[in-house]
């Protein structure tokens, strides 16, 4: 049944008491009001969902609440310092990244995550990780444009 | 509210306008029924008599619109400018585009104007966003009413200082005198008596607006005003909406088109701490405190429910069942003495299968209810047929339903219907708090409508100088959008027939007239190899429309398609194709290449030009047709909706693949801009060049004629 768990969210120490088996995702949206991180499939398969798990990129609709326990999670409300964006954030703004932006997070997401890992990727390397998220409106090419900016911040 | 004396009618509500309908799902919740209720075991059993279930509802938008100045423009005392319209945003980018229409003929910075989309108790009934149809009918409707807000500042100026209004002029949002530097802004006239008066006329129908020459707003490229909200995360998609004391909705969904709940336990649902269980009619839904406990209700309530079947055709089905159902039978090709004299005669059959939109946001809603008032948030094209399906639903009165539609996560003529709204609406009025359903991708996959089935039959004939005779063109079921041909034939006859196709269908991103540029173009390709004439040239021997041969001509050039097709490289093939459709024209070269181990087709490279009259912002324009090629690549090349026994059988992005980074070929894209002419809508037309000139490349490079989409080769 119910447990308590406790992990840090955006620098801030959070806990929830919950079924331990409930996506990450669900706890982010509707008991921390963090409604940036998105769902799109519930399956891990678009990738809306991208949260940094200790600094890597996972999909919060597969990841359970009690593996996080303990641990750090950052979502794209946590990026921005104060009026200024994260320069992958940035890179969207000025690539015209977004059309209806709801795969927008996701993909900021991630890219902070592999930007993170290594400082300087190469594109098709960043490439093949950002080519698990979809977007519907097919806005790639603009995409590809704000990845590019990202890569040279 | 706005005045509802200032409604009328304008063309952009007309439902003959349109050439599909959606299929509506008939709710019903005004009217108590008999349910018949008993007891089993420990639980309350309800046992349903068996309902209608979906039937078709034609037509689509209604309503009306509202001329006066102030049903379109508000100006703030403290110099804020409002600018309402009925318009929805789902990515393509009305927001910007409609600001920018009001910036440049208010004459102020696009910053200055704030844009209060689709929401029913604010907006004008500018009708569905749909049909390409923002761009010529509601931009024009902004730039009138802020040109006369416009007019409007320069009168009142005049009358104040006696000074003749030809001398007048307004910059950056204000009337300066010339003579004595006085000046009178947007602020002021929101402080002036007459001007609150003259504001409430309606909108004088011949009041000019700026010349293309002298825009400068317009025709330059705009950033979304919320962008930057879209990257923070800030922005709150209709999924995202919270309210206080808000429960999380879920519905139980049968197990199969067609299967009608005979009964159910709702006992152990109901024991579920914090859930409400509701059972009308066939509808059966919880709200609970969380996402995660709605889903445990539904679990605990599906395994109790019994359900009967009724038999349902599968994908492999599908042509044989839509010929069969074809309404007054597939009528005879009309020009029977056209067919014997011609030189050859061609006919096939095309067959487009069905697909989903899949916008990555799913449908969601908010309901809220205060009395017997009903405000519902939700993602859809269509706030003001919201609100009558609303109404409907719940035997209200239209102005007890305020619907209000965030900016969402995209439509793709997916989100007509308001489905999601009256489920959500159905649970608050149960629980007596605000409910926010929210589909799951598999609901999303399964319940929303999907892009109709086609089964196209093409009869032509060719005369003895290698010339079109006669062309007789039939769509069965998907829809008459782009049936015409634009091609000259001295006798030709192109029309739909309805039929029954097996899944729920509605509109989509172009609607049929992808299906029919697929059947089109790939005939056409068909009748020149008959004749053994270059597919340009042969297309160009039968066009007089200079737009479209423009556009044909230019992507030739570009493309290098004479050279390339005369060329043949082992393992490549080039395709064309060209279309026209909403006004707007457009034509793609395409190079493919064919993997030989798994016969696996590969589009390298596509070139296409577009043109949709004067573009209002480029950058938009060209991320438009960008997102309909890309798009259009899925259905091209693999989406199929796959069915079995009234069951989805792919609904996921695991078995259902939709095009993604690795998918995006070379794009060459050119926009020609015509000035002269007055824009139309750029979000659905570049998608229909795509398929057929895919297939025709697969010929080009196979020697196989794939009359199919998905376009396939065998493995």
């Amino acid at each position: 049944m119910d447990t308590t768990i406790s992990f840090e969210v955006n620098g801030e120490l959070k806990t929830v008491t919950t079924h331990p088996s409930r996506p990450l995702l669900d706890v982010l949206r509707e008991d921390l009001g963090l409604t940036g991180t998105k769902y799109g499939c519930g399956e891990g398969q678009c990738r809306a969902c991208t949260v940094l798990l200790e600094g890597k990129a996972v999909a919060a609709c597969v990841t359970q609440i009690a593996t996080v326990e303990n641990k750090k999670v950052r979502t794209i409300e946590g990026l921005a310092g104060g009026d200024t964006l994260h320069p992958v954030q940035q890179a969207f703004l000025d690539g015209a990244g977004s059309q209806c932006g709801y795969c927008t997070p996701g993909m900021v997401m991630e890219l902070v995550a592999v930007l993170n890992a290594s400082p300087n990727p190469a594109e098709a390397e960043v490439l093949a990780r950002l080519g698990r998220h979809l977007c519907r409106c097919c806005n790639y090419p603009n995409l590809k444009r704000s990845i590019r900016l990202s890569l040279r911040r | 509210m706005k005045n509802k004396s200032d409604c009328a009618m304008t063309p952009d509500h007309d439902p003959a306008a349109w050439s599909e309908g959606v299929d509506a799902v008939p709710f019903d919740f005004g009217l108590k029924r008999r349910a018949f209720v008993h007891l089993l075991g420990t639980g309350l059993m309800v046992v349903f008599s068996a309902p209608a279930l979906a039937q078709r509802s034609g037509g689509r938008g209604g309503g009306a619109s509202a001329p006066s100045i102030s049903s379109r423009l508000h100006f703030g005392k403290d110099g804020v400018i409002t600018v309402f319209t009925g318009k929805v945003e789902g990515g393509q980018g009305a927001r910007a585009e409609l600001t920018q229409a009001a910036a440049e003929e208010l004459r102020v910075e696009v910053a200055a104007v704030r844009l209060v989309m689709a929401d029913t108790a604010q907006v004008p009934n500018d009708g569905i966003t749909a049909g390409s149809r923002t761009t010529p009918f509601t931009v024009p409707a902004v730039r009138q009413g802020a040109a006369a807000a416009r007019e409007l500042l320069i009168e009142i100026a005049s009358r104040q200082w006696t000074t003749d209004r030809d001398q007048l002029k307004v910059q950056a949002g204000a009337v300066k005198d010339p003579v004595s530097g006085r000046s009178f802004s947007y602020r002021d006239l929101a402080a002036n008596d007459i001007a609150v008066r003259l504001l409430s006329q309606p909108v004088n129908a011949g009041v000019q607006v700026t010349p293309v020459a002298d825009w400068k707003i317009l025709g330059k490229s705009t950033p979304r005003p919320n962008r930057r909200d879209l990257v923070t995360g800030a922005h709150r998609f209709p999924s995202d909406l919270v309210r206080p004391g808000m429960l999380y909705g879920k519905v139980l969904r049968p197990p199969a088109f067609g299967a009608t709940l005979t009964g159910i336990d709702l006992a152990p649902a109901r024991a579920m701490k914090g859930v409400v269980v509701v059972a009308d009619g066939q509808f059966v839904g919880v709200a609970a405190p969380t996402v995660f406990q709605a889903r445990a209700a539904i679990e605990a309530l599906a395994e109790t429910a019994r359900w009967e079947y009724v038999s349902h055709p599968s994908h492999q089905e599908l042509y044989g069942h839509l010929e069969k159902h074809a309404q007054g039978g597939v009528p005879a090709n009309p020009f029977p003495d056209e067919i014997s004299r011609a030189r050859k005669v061609l006919r096939e059959d095309y067959h487009v299968v069905y697909v989903q939109h899949a916008p990555l946001e799913p449908r969601a809603a908010l309901a809220e209810w205060e009395k017997e008032t009903l405000t519902v948030s939700l993602g859809t094209q269509n706030p003001f047929g919201c609100r009558s399906e609303l109404a409907r639903a719940f035997h209200l009165a239209e102005d007890k339903v305020r619907v209000v539609v965030p900016d969402f996560g995209g439509g793709f003529g997916g989100k007509h219907t308001g489905e999601v709204g009256v489920e959500a609406a159905r649970l608050a009025r149960a629980a007596g708090r605000p409910v926010s359903l929210r589909w799951t991708r598999r609901e999303e996959f399964t319940w929303a409508y999907f892009r109709p089935a086609a089964l196209i039959r093409i009869e032509a004939g060719l005369d003895e100088t290698g010339k079109l005779s006669c062309w007789h063109f039939l769509n069965i079921n998907s829809g008459g959008a782009g049936i015409e041909t634009p091609y000259q034939v001295p006798h030709q006859r192109s029309r739909f027939v309805r039929s029954q196709g097996p899944l729920r269908e509605g509109s989509y991103r172009a609607l049929a007239a992808t299906a029919n540029h697929f059947a089109r173009e790939c005939f056409m390709d068909e009748l020149a190899a008959a004749v053994a004439a270059d597919p340009l040239t042969f297309r160009l021997a039968h066009l007089q429309e200079p737009r479209l041969r423009a556009v044909l001509e230019t992507a030739a050039q570009r493309f290098g398609w004479t050279d390339r097709f005369a060329r043949k490289q082992p393992g490549l093939g080039v395709g064309l194709a060209c279309g026209t459709e909403k006004g707007s024209f457009v034509a793609a070269c395409v190079e493919v290449a064919i993997e030989p181990k798994e016969n696996r087709i590969q589009v390298r490279h596509i070139c296409e030009v577009f043109e949709c009259g004067a573009i209002l912002d480029p950058d938009n324009t060209r991320s438009q047709v960008e997102g309909c090629i890309i798009m259009g690549l899925g259905p091209a090349l693999q989406e199929e909706m796959m069915f079995e026994n009234g069951e989805i059988k792919n609904a996921s992005f695991q078995r259902y693949r939709v095009p993604r980074f690795v998918d995006v070929p070379e794009l060459d894209i050119h926009l020609l801009n015509r000035p002269d002419l007055s824009p139309v809508g750029a979000g659905e037309t570049p998608i229909v060049a795509v398929a057929p000139a895919i297939a025709n490349a697969v010929f080009h490079a196979s020697g196989v004629r794939v009359r199919s989409m998905p376009i396939r080769l065998p493995a």
